[in-house]
């Protein structure tokens, strides 16, 4: 069965997010002016989501699984510093602190799946504990070792370009990373039968369970790989700024909260798209960077996130209504 | 008479201090429906939950096949070829019908860590599954699970439960939310799970629907089978009576109308 064009475009998860971007790409192009669409303007806010897009598409595929990741704003630090420590404050090699910075998110992403896992506490709570935690640890741990909350750190040439350069009209690597990350992640929800599990989880845990899909490691996979992703993300950040603080990130929960949300990922589980969350980062990048190109002054930019997201969720629901609802026309006669 | 397929041999299920099921021995057999009857609280669905590997038996046995068994998980008795349908069926309704059937067990083409789930295969097994039930209704597998009727989506999970190779299927009230239509459709896909051999425990309290396709009655009164019988032995009002607990519904019935038309005539 095929269905015409803009029907089958509406029924999918991310029909809203591309909606809502192009409205806001359309509204800032005319309010903030046409330079809004040049490249250097494109790269400021493709850049800005590069960095947010890493950690919201993990954390989007959690939220599909039923479940919610906001230790990120921890761990993203956790990457950071763990980088800047071994290679710049213990001078180690560059691959070391990368490999150590990754290591440790691994290790928060188990803590974490492991607990709710075990202790059946909603991940909410469990990811809350483990964001406080592990920045205390952070902090604590910078401070007794080099007596400062900020270290400094300078990677060589060849992982500065991999990680921190900036290409064309301030376009930052990190793009070519996200793009690639989102590749892979559409491949493991879309095409691989490994999304039907996700999804399943999503819909109804005990039946995923009673249908044979083994629900406990693929938590846990789930929460590894956002923890990864975040770190991964802070250590390209102390590689690109050569400078880190010992504070936790605690905006970039909401914000990949809202980039999930916006992207049409059902708060509740069950339903969502890697595609959806990628045009949902872009177009809370659009929104956070679109503001400076106005006459507004900047700080008006949380009230129209505000109603940014309120508009997208409302929007979100009556698609997928009509997703729910839709039926093919021969059914009308029957 | 054959062995049968799934038996109960003496169960007594309590939780705690509180006892369920007292002494249940009943027997199912391959194409035969055994309709499970009794008032809410009768314990109908702990006995099913027993069956489908959720509880395990307090006292008693489970035979399978003339042998003894036990299911420590409903994964167990999944694999026994024991599949159980909850009262709105599809449990992902965000889920498209090719996803949903084949969950767990997903088709899959090419090779290695290249492997992609083959939505198109997926989704005309399961639209061809559920055709053969008779549901010509379903014709696209993108189509949410949610987006079906109450009546479609029992068929499209018996369908499911039949297609990987079920040998008893569990009803837990599938008619109960529907419409008159609607559990016709239901009604009719038991038949046809029965035609093909499978043995039906079909729980419902509503004695038409029993009557409809049911060859083998069991009553259910606090958690004891009260009565027993085959096909044609009771009438739908004796049925009635034992339901409500041996009190005369029909003489129920008779006075309520009774009531009604003199009150109605009164208030003229
Ligand atoms: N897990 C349980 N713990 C305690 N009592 C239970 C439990 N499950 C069912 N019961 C009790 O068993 C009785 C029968 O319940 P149930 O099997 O659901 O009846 P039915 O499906 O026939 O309406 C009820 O009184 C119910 O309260
Ligand atoms: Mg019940």
């Amino acid at each position: 069965m095929t269905t015409p064009f803009p029907g089958n475009l509406l029924r999918r998860p991310e029909a809203g997010a591309l909606i809502g971007l192009i409205g806001v790409t359309v509204f800032f192009a005319i309010v903030g002016g046409i330079e809004f669409l040049y490249p250097s303007s494109v790269g400021s806010w493709l850049s800005r989501s590069a960095t947010l897009g890493i950690v919201a598409i993990p954390v989007g595929l959690l939220m599909i699984a039923g479940e919610l990741d906001i230790s990120v704003g921890a761990t993203i630090t956790a990457g950071a510093l763990i980088t800047a420590l071994v290679s710049g404050y213990y001078e180690q090699p560059i691959i070391l602190g990368m490999l150590a910075a990754l290591a440790f998110g691994a290790i928060v992403g188990l803590v974490n799946g492991y607990l709710v896992l075990k202790t059946g506490v909603p991940s909410f709570i469990v990811t809350l504990g483990t964001l406080f935690a592990v920045s205390g640890i952070l902090l604590g741990a910078t401070v007794v070792l080099t007596g400062t909350t900020s270290i400094a750190i300078k990677a060589p040439e060849m992982v500065k370009t991999m990680f921190g350069m900036y290409f064309g009209a301030g376009f930052q690597v990190l793009i070519l990373w996200w793009i690639a990350i989102t590749a892979a992640f559409y491949f493991f929800m879309h095409l691989s039968p490994f999304g039907n599990w996700i999804f399943a989880m999503g819909g109804d845990k005990e039946s995923a369970r009673n249908a044979g899909i083994p629900t406990a490691r693929m938590t846990i996979l789930l929460f590894v790989l956002s923890s990864v992703c975040a770190s991964f993300v802070g250590m390209s950040q102390a590689i690109l700024f050569q400078s880190v603080q010992a504070t936790p990130q605690l905006t970039l929960i909401f914000n990949t909260i809202i980039a999930v949300v916006v992207g049409g990922v059902l708060l509740t589980g069950g339903f969502g798209s890697v595609i959806g969350i990628f045009f949902g980062t872009i177009t809370f990048a659009v929104v956070t960077q679109g503001i400076y190109y106005t006459s507004f002054d900047q700080t008006w930019s949380n009230l129209v996130i505000g109603v940014l997201l309120l508009g997208a969720v409302l929007m979100n629901n009556t698609f997928r209504k009509m997703a729910l609802s839709y039926a093919p026309k021969k059914e009308a006669k029957a | 008479m054959s062995v049968p397929i799934l038996a109960l041999r003496g169960v007594n299920k309590s939780f705690g201090p509180i006892d369920v099921l007292h002494d249940i021995t009943l027997e199912v057999r391959a194409g035969e429906v055994l309709c499970l009857l009794g008032d809410n609280g009768a314990g109908k669905s702990t006995l099913i939950r027993i069956l489908s590997g959720v509880h395990q038996p307090s006292s008693g046995s489970i035979e399978m096949d003339g042998a003894a068994v036990s299911f420590p998980s409903p994964r167990a008795a999944a694999d026994k070829g024991i599949a159980t349908v909850h009262q709105f069926g599809g449990t992902f309704p965000l889920m498209s019908i090719g996803r949903c059937f084949f969950v767990g067990v997903e088709p899959t083409k090419g090779w290695g860590p290249f492997r992609v789930y083959d939505r198109r295969k997926a989704n005309a097994i399961a639209v061809k599954a559920v055709r053969d039930f008779g549901i010509t209704r379903i014709d696209d597998g993108d189509r949410l699970v949610g987006g079906l009727s109450g009546g479609e989506r029992q068929s499209l999970a018996i369908a499911r439960a039949v297609h990987f190779g079920a040998r008893v299927l569990i009803l837990d009230e599938p008619t109960a939310a529907l419409g008159v239509k609607q559990a016709t459709h239901v009604l009719r896909i038991v038949n046809e799970a029965k035609r093909r051999g499978l043995a039906v425990v079909f729980i419902t309290h509503q004695v038409m629907h029993a009557m409809a396709v049911g060859d083998h009655f069991a009553v259910l009164i606090r958690g004891a089978v009260a009565a027993d019988f085959r096909k044609g032995e009771k009438s739908r009002e004796e049925i009635t009576d034992l339901m409500a607990g041996g009190a005369s519904m029909a003489s129920l019935e008779a006075e309520i109308e009774s009531h009604m038309a003199s009150h109605g005539e009164a208030a003229e």
